[in-house]
């Protein structure tokens, strides 16, 4: 449980931001531009009180959790490919580099070109999270030390028993790290994807409707939204992930 | 099964850097060996030569292969991530790795990661994962190293009542005496 000298901090900086942004949104005057800390505010409560909101958000979720865990899984699996082969690794790396260095919007506009804009955002999901926990993971897969390996083959030790005792413990800490940092990427690619793929039943679709109908509060409600939801996934995950750690 | 190690005419480099040349020895397989040579004469190749981590470039070694060795190596190679218990069970149980713990006077300290321990409590739960482990041969790399006196003589009196042969490299002639009668065998 957090301290109450915590919950003060936190409450007193979210004091500031918001006094900071009210402040601006006098200073510019215009709701067009930027609407007030309270308009935006009470929009995201009538929001939150409209069941399809909740519907758009879970399907959002949906989407780009799919993608998120499609592409750790991937992105383990070539790490254990690449690690182990030369070949394999000379082969794959120019893709990861491609993947790795092409602008995201490039692959969104692929990808609607080959695929329904339900798939979009799943897929670009895949894409950002794949290079990140591949590398990681191999690099750390490579990075165990080939004494210990050495030591758990003459201790008689299966090569099962050498993965969970030896290159599980030894790669996690890279591996979850990078599945905290691809989880923020896959999020706001995620919800990128939408905003141009326009799924009708999403958070990007109504991201982009309230800019088409130049409603900021709406806007910037929505992306409130999205910011909560991602601080919520990257809590849960952080959690579960210290649990993992602890168990291993 | 052979009771005797054979090392004929083994040869091995590395880089172009002849470590042992046309080497041959008989080693018993029952009491102490203890393989000595200066430094860089090859024993710790020998060592991974016997123990089937190396192949050899020429030559031939008869009388390892089936059996169980129990290793102590130069360095600790303990899982950073594991207990002392843990450590010292992997390739046993807990119940041997906690009665060899305790037999070196770690008893207290089960629970402990590797970062927590000394240096000299590290090497002996090196040594009590050999021990538990109940090899055909134990094969041990300056096993001392780090160890006080009195550990070091503990050590070796739980590694003589394992009645196991011991193959042991070792440069310290108080070490070797620790084993009382040996065999030696000397690289130069």
């Amino acid at each position: 449980m957090p301290s109450k000298r915590k919950i003060l901090q936190t409450a007193l900086i979210a004091l500031i931001y918001l006094a900071i942004w009210e402040a601006v949104s006098l200073l510019v005057g215009k709701e067009l531009l930027l609407p007030s800390p309270l308009s935006t505010l009470s929009r995201l409560a009538v929001l939150l009180t409209q069941g399809e909101t909740w519907f758009y958000a879970g399907l959002t979720l949906l989407r780009i959790m799919t993608g998120y865990a499609v592409g750790v899984l991937l992105g383990v699996l070539l790490a254990v490919l690449t690690a182990r082969s030369a070949f394999a690794e000379a082969l794959l790396s120019p893709l990861r580099a491609i993947v790795k260095a092409s602008p995201v919007t490039s692959f969104i506009l692929l990808a609607l070109l080959w695929l329904s804009s339900d798939m979009v955002p799943l897929v670009i999901s895949v894409l950002m999270v794949v290079p990140m926990v591949w590398t990681a993971t191999a690099e750390a897969i490579l990075q165990t030390d080939p004494r210990l390996v050495e030591m758990g083959r003459l201790y008689g030790l299966t090569r099962w028993q050498i993965v969970k005792k030896v290159f599980v413990p030894s790669v996690l800490p890279q591996f979850l790290a990078a599945c905290t940092t691809s989880l923020g990427f896959a999020w706001k690619s995620g919800v990128a994807a939408e905003i141009i793929a326009l799924p009708k039943q999403s958070i990007g679709y109504m991201l982009y409707q309230s800019k088409l109908r130049i409603e900021t509060p709406d806007l910037f409600a929505w992306t409130l939204l999205i910011v909560a939801l991602s601080m919520l996934l990257e809590w849960l995950l952080v959690r579960g992930m210290r649990r993992i750690r602890h168990d291993a | 099964m052979h009771d005797m190690i054979s090392v004929k005419n083994v040869s091995k480099s590395f880089g172009g850097h002849a470590v042992l040349l046309d080497f041959s020895a008989e080693i018993p397989l029952c009491g102490v060996t203890v393989l000595r040579g200066a430094s860089g004469a090859g024993k710790t190749t020998l060592f991974r030569l016997l123990l089937g981590l190396e192949q050899p470039d020429a030559g031939e070694i008869i009388g390892v292969s089936g059996r169980k060795p129990a290793v102590v190596f130069q360095e600790d190679r303990l899982l950073p991530w594991a207990s002392a218990l843990e450590n010292a069970a992997l390739g046993s149980d807990e119940a041997r790795a906690t009665a060899a713990l305790t037999q070196l006077g770690l008893g207290e300290s089960l629970c402990l990661l590797p970062r927590e321990l000394s240096g000299g409590m590290k090497r002996r739960v090196a040594i009590a994962r050999a021990l538990a482990y109940q090899g055909d041969i134990l094969f041990l790399d300056e096993p001392f190293t780090g160890l006080d006196e009195e550990n070091k003589r503990i050590a070796a009196d739980a590694m003589l009542a394992a009645h196991i042969p011991v193959l042991v490299i070792t440069h310290d002639d108080a070490e070797a005496a620790l084993f009382g009668d040996y065999c030696e065998i000397v690289i130069d």
